[in-house]
């Protein structure tokens, strides 16, 4: 009876310590961003206090209200940023995906010369890390004059997410038995039919998965695009964080209302693909 | 319904040449089992008659046309894979019904077909399940299902029931060999259980190395076969082997036992020969079939057994090489006991030890 009841207490204790571990994880993960969000809505000098005031006495819209305001009363370009954001996120995901597609597939069916090497290539261009190309790229784009422009942006942005879709993408289709194809081409499909009507569905939720990671990726990219984008016409809301430091102040409460507004789509489109990934990992026309 | 041929099909990857020039001629149809070790080039000369593989000489005509360079989808035949390929994605009425939908039929003509098929596999209570819903057998009918939905002229298995469990393969294996029964048509069938070729052929191919080794019907092969290797491929237990040579007469093994020539061969005095014997033809005195014309007599020490029920194997030596022979009306046999076993030299095989061919009668 002792050790059974010894065994039922460590079995609690463990639940407990559990229980604890996964509190102070989870705190280490959501501090950061509850605190922008609380900072966002709370007057400057409760943000500036020292010790920091952790339950907020007054809660407002004033960052909000001024952020969307005139340029003289601290108001930025939220919706020109925004926009420019969504366009170049969005198109050069769409392009990494397509792109990564093809090449995710090719990698995974057929066989072809130097298939090695290509992919490693591949992946070797994702080692390079983004800050060590900002000054080449600014170079050539400068040169080729579409510095300051969407259409650069997006461009490098494809070239950074391509590699990744594609290496992604890739391991989606060798999930996919080739049979499944081979039945469909049977049954009367073209191989483009094939590919639409089976192969692309089944690996729909690695797809959306890999157009999460491009999207995010885009979305969220700040060394590049500082240096790539000039003006309003390009800039994204990343770059425009900045647009709320000046000579001898930075204005928190902007900043963390912008940031509040860079998360939420990216929160809302996790959150409708989600979903779907989980819906569509279940494989099951096959053996298994 | 429709005749496939085969004339001359070669298959090469690269310099390397996996089926050698193959010729073969299925009637309208028939049902026809390509069966041999894995490697054996049965499945790849299956996937060049559906179109899946292309061919590298040759022509492959089915109904009649050449379809050498036709796309899977224009040979009007229908697969059954081994994994099953059933689209995951898609409930079983899609499934079963995506080959029609593809074609453009009309709803009402796809739920027909679809339900007719459903009917004769019993799947109807399964159609608005997915794939991953189902049970191995049960999704091993909705793939035979969507082969049936298109009504083709030839189907094509690839071992289609090896991921299924014995008692499940046993069942399956009726179910399919009543489909033809039903249907009519010409079916291709490939597999490496010589039991399933057996069982469902109405011819076998067997093959190996990318050759064709011997065409017949089951019996035939069984009966009388071309050499050593479809000799142990084709039966169970295989054929029991053993090396000797022809001296008086008759055939000396290794050890000095004799034993006479068996009637129709011709030999050569001093020529190296292969005597085969199947356990159905080398049983215990008093546990055989009743006394033949050409009988001979061995006596063997017994090493193991297996009861299986309605017979007995006994695995004894015989001329320095392990043999299976069979016991019928069985009684526990101690390893080690000595017993006097009977061969029925008529039922038995010659060969050729050098090439393996059979002996010319």
């Amino acid at each position: 009876m002792a050790t059974n009841s010894n065994h039922n207490l460590r079995r609690q204790m463990l639940k407990v310590a559990h229980s604890l571990g996964l509190f102070f994880a989870m705190m280490v993960l959501c501090v950061p961003g509850l605190w922008i969000v609380l900072n966002s809505f709370r007057p400057t000098v409760e943000i500036m206090a020292k010790p920091p005031v952790w339950i907020p006495n007054e809660l407002n819209f004033d960052h909000y209200r001024a952020m969307f305001g005139g340029i003289g009363e601290g108001g930025v370009p939220v919706l020109t940023y925004f926009a420019n954001s969504l366009v170049i996120s969005v198109t050069s995901t769409v392009i990494a995906i397509l792109i990564g597609m093809a090449g995710g597939y090719a990698f995974a069916r057929y066989k072809f010369k130097f298939k090695g090497g290509i992919f490693v290539g591949l992946m070797v261009t994702r080692a390079v890390p983004g800050v060590a190309l900002s000054l080449p790229l600014f170079i050539l784009f400068a040169r080729v004059g579409i510095i300051d422009t969407h259409f650069g942006m997006i461009i490098a942005y494809v070239a950074l997410n391509v590699p990744f879709t594609i290496w992604l993408i890739d391991g989606f289709f060798r999930q996919v038995p080739p049979e499944l194809a081979e039945a469909a081409e049977i049954d009367g499909c073209t191989r483009w039919q094939a590919f639409w009507r089976v192969e692309f569905p089944v690996a729909r939720s690695g797809i959306a998965s890999a157009g999460i990671f491009a999207f995010l990726t885009s979305w969220n990219e700040y060394a590049l695009a500082s240096q790539l984008t000039r003006s309003t016409t390009s800039k994204t809301m990343p770059v425009g964080l900045l647009d709320f430091t000046s000579e001898f102040t930075l204005n928190w409460g902007g900043m963390c209302a912008l940031a509040v507004l860079m998360i939420i789509p990216a929160l809302i489109l996790t959150f409708l693909v989600q979903k779907h990934l989980i819906a569509g990992l279940t494989f099951g026309g096959v053996k298994g | 319904m429709a005749q496939v041929h085969l004339r001359n099909v070669v298959k090469k990857y690269g310099p390397l040449e996996v089926v050698h020039a193959i010729n073969l001629d299925i009637a309208d149809g028939e049902f026809v089992v390509l069966v041999g070790p894995s490697g054996c080039g049965k499945s790849t000369t299956l996937r060049m008659v559906a179109g899946l593989e292309a061919i590298s000489g040759g022509d492959v005509q089915i109904g009649g046309r050449v379809v050498n360079d036709l796309p899977p989808r224009d040979r009007n035949i229908s697969m059954v894979f081994q994994n099953y390929a059933l689209y995951p994605h898609m409930t079983v009425r899609e499934n079963l019904g995506f080959s029609l939908h593809i074609a453009k039929h009309s709803q009402a003509d796809i739920d027909k077909a679809v339900n007719e098929a459903a009917d004769i596999l019993s799947l109807t209570p399964l159609l608005d399940r997915k794939p991953g819903a189902l049970s191995g057998g049960q999704r091993q009918r909705v793939a035979m299902g969507r082969a049936i939905v298109r009504d083709p002229e030839v189907f094509l298995f690839d071992e289609p029931l090896s991921n299924l469990d014995a008692k499940l393969r046993t069942q399956m294996r009726v179910e399919i060999k009543k489909l033809h029964q039903k249907l009519g048509s010409t079916i291709i069938y490939v597999t490496h259980d010589q039991i399933e070729a057996m069982t469902l052929a109405d011819r076998i191919v067997i093959m190996r190395d990318g050759h064709i080794e011997q065409v017949g019907t089951p019996l035939e092969v069984f009966e009388n076969p071309i050499n050593t290797f479809v000799a142990t491929f084709i039966g169970s237990p295989p054929m029991n082997l053993l090396d000797g040579v022809v001296k008086d007469g008759q055939i000396e093994f290794a050890d000095g036992t004799r034993l006479p020539v068996p009637p129709g061969y011709f030999t050569d005095e001093g020529q190296a020969i292969t005597f085969g014997v199947r356990a159905d033809n080398i049983m215990p005195v008093g546990h055989a079939l009743p006394r033949g014309e050409h009988m001979a007599e061995v006596e063997m020490t017994v090493d193991l057994t297996e009861p299986l029920g309605t017979e007995t194997l006994l695995f004894a030596v015989l001329a320095g090489t392990e043999v299976q022979a069979k016991m019928l009306n069985p009684r526990p046999v101690h390893r080690g006991e000595r017993m006097t076993f009977q061969i029925m030299l008529d039922k038995c095989h010659l060969f050729d030890a050098e090439t393996g061919d059979t002996q010319k009668k």
